[in-house]
């Protein structure tokens, strides 16, 4: 029986004015899974990432073209709603970027703004997502205070409690670990490895290395082509496509 | 455009250090049969000595392969070239060492005159010594035909040597130091036999460096 995929990119077009940016992207993760997406810069896997939740939409002049299914729904039909959207997906970007308020509010205003107003219902979620993010330990004795005294790897585990906060099913996080230390990546990095036993989380990285630690499945992008998807130790020992192969023992660049 | 030049160039010293071994290796057991079939004990206790040339090449290489793969993070074709390095080193490093116990049996059998004239032991070697020989060179060409070529030489190998064990055990009698050089032929044989093993293994490793592919070539 095939199982049914969590995101399922079919035939994705995406134009930046008459710049083709993402040609026939064709994709399935499953959940539960980690994809990791690689390839030079400028070749859309940040792109096609923030396809995912639309985050396209914010720029002027993008047409798209296709579709991208989220638990077999299609993101970019009419009857399609960006909040919603944004709550199941979410993404963790390439610098930590807490608000300027104490690590409880942080963590507390994705739920206040759906609708959560119970101070305890707020404290066990608080509670809960530092857990996960494992972070609780490290800030439990400091929740209100500013989130802008954290060191920069706690600040992005923090901007992954906030994420898991409004319960989403998928975590995109583009460039999670490039401006944190090598033990913050590691923790952020381990991190994942128990996030992904609850959530479906995408992955962009330009650390070759990160994707082969922690990923389930590679994708290589290459000039807005979608060249090889497979099974991570697969891209990494024996790839199928001489472009991966060149680009992973870096015999171009 | 080469970005990693470097380490590409370590890749390829790998590559030399190996097959200069290996021919190292192709020569210690060359003068081991030569030795035996001579009986001269002098050449016999050079290659026991030599041995320890062939030991340090297996040093210098699993060292050479856990420095690139600690300080370059290796992947896919330059990650098969270094795991297949370790693993031909290994099996050229026992080579060698049969070497040296076909060398052992020709001191036993200082003063003695053989039991009967070698017939099957020369023929064993020649085709280990020339799968040896293959096996490089299908290395250093990558070629992955001529490495599957050696699974035919090797069954042929392991004919000869269930006909000797038949040879030793028919020649068998009473009279002990007889019996005693005919358990040390079939030793010789037993070796030889591993060397063509050891040599298929070679050719296994050409296989997955080139194709990524496993093939078990000794069945």
């Amino acid at each position: 029986m095939a199982i049914k995929p969590k995101i399922k990119a079919e035939k994705l077009n995406l134009f930046y004015g008459d710049h083709h940016a993402l040609h026939d992207i064709q994709l399935n993760i499953e959940t539960n899974t980690i994809a990791a997406l690689i390839g030079p810069s400028g070749c859309g896997k940040s792109t096609f990432l923030r396809t995912l939740n639309r985050m396209n939409d914010l720029i002027d002049n993008v047409r798209i073209t296709g579709d991208v299914l989220v638990d077999g729904h299609n993101i970019y039909g009419g009857d399609s709603d960006v909040v919603s959207l944004r709550k199941r997906v979410g993404m963790v970007f390439q610098r930590p970027n807490p608000f300027p308020m104490s690590v409880y509010d942080n963590i507390a205003y994705g739920p206040r703004i759906h609708g959560t107003k119970k101070k305890a219902k707020l404290d066990e979620i608080v509670e809960h997502s530092l857990t996960q993010a494992a972070l609780w330990d490290e800030v439990k004795d400091r929740l209100h205070k500013s989130a802008l005294g954290l060191s920069g790897g706690q600040q992005q585990r923090l901007c992954i409690a906030r994420l898991l906060a409004v319960e989403p099913d998928v975590l995109l996080m583009d460039e999670p670990t490039s401006a944190l230390d090598p033990i913050s990546t590691l923790k952020v990095e381990e991190l994942t490895q128990t996030l992904k036993q609850q959530y479906t989380i995408i992955i962009v990285t330009h650390n070759m290395q990160q994707a082969a630690r922690i990923s389930d499945i590679t994708s290589f992008f290459l000039n807005g082509y979608l060249v090889e998807t497979d099974k991570t130790d697969k891209i990494f020992t024996n790839p199928n496509d001489q472009r991966t192969e060149d680009y992973i023992t870096g015999r171009f660049g | 455009m080469d970005t990693r030049s470097g380490f590409h160039h370590s890749l390829e010293l790998l590559q030399k250090e190996l097959l200069q071994m290996g021919s190292s290796v192709e020569k210690l057991i060359h003068q081991a049969v030569e030795s035996l079939s001579q009986l001269d004990e002098g050449q016999a206790q050079q290659i026991i000595e030599r041995d320890d040339l062939i030991d340090d090449y297996l040093t210098t290489i699993d060292e050479l392969c856990l420095r690139l793969i600690a300080l370059q993070q290796p992947m896919a074709s330059d990650l098969r070239i270094i795991g297949t390095a370790l693993k031909i080193a290994t099996d050229l490093e026992r080579i060698a060492d049969h070497a040296v116990d076909i060398a052992r049996v020709t001191l036993r059998f200082a003063g003695e005159s053989l039991v009967k004239p070698l017939e099957i032991i020369p023929q064993m070697a020649d085709i280990a010594k020339e799968m040896l020989r293959e096996s490089l060179l299908a290395y250093t060409e990558r070629n992955v035909h001529r490495a599957a070529a050696l699974a035919e030489k090797d069954d042929h190998v392991d004919k000869l040597y269930s006909s000797i064990m038949q040879e030793v055990i028919s020649l068998m009698g009473t009279e002990l130091s007889r019996n005693r050089q005919l358990m040390h032929l079939l030793l010789v044989a037993h070796f030889l036999e591993r060397v063509a093993d050891h040599a298929t293994n070679i050719g296994e490793g050409v296989i997955y460096m080139v194709t990524g592919k496993r093939k078990d070539l000794n069945v």
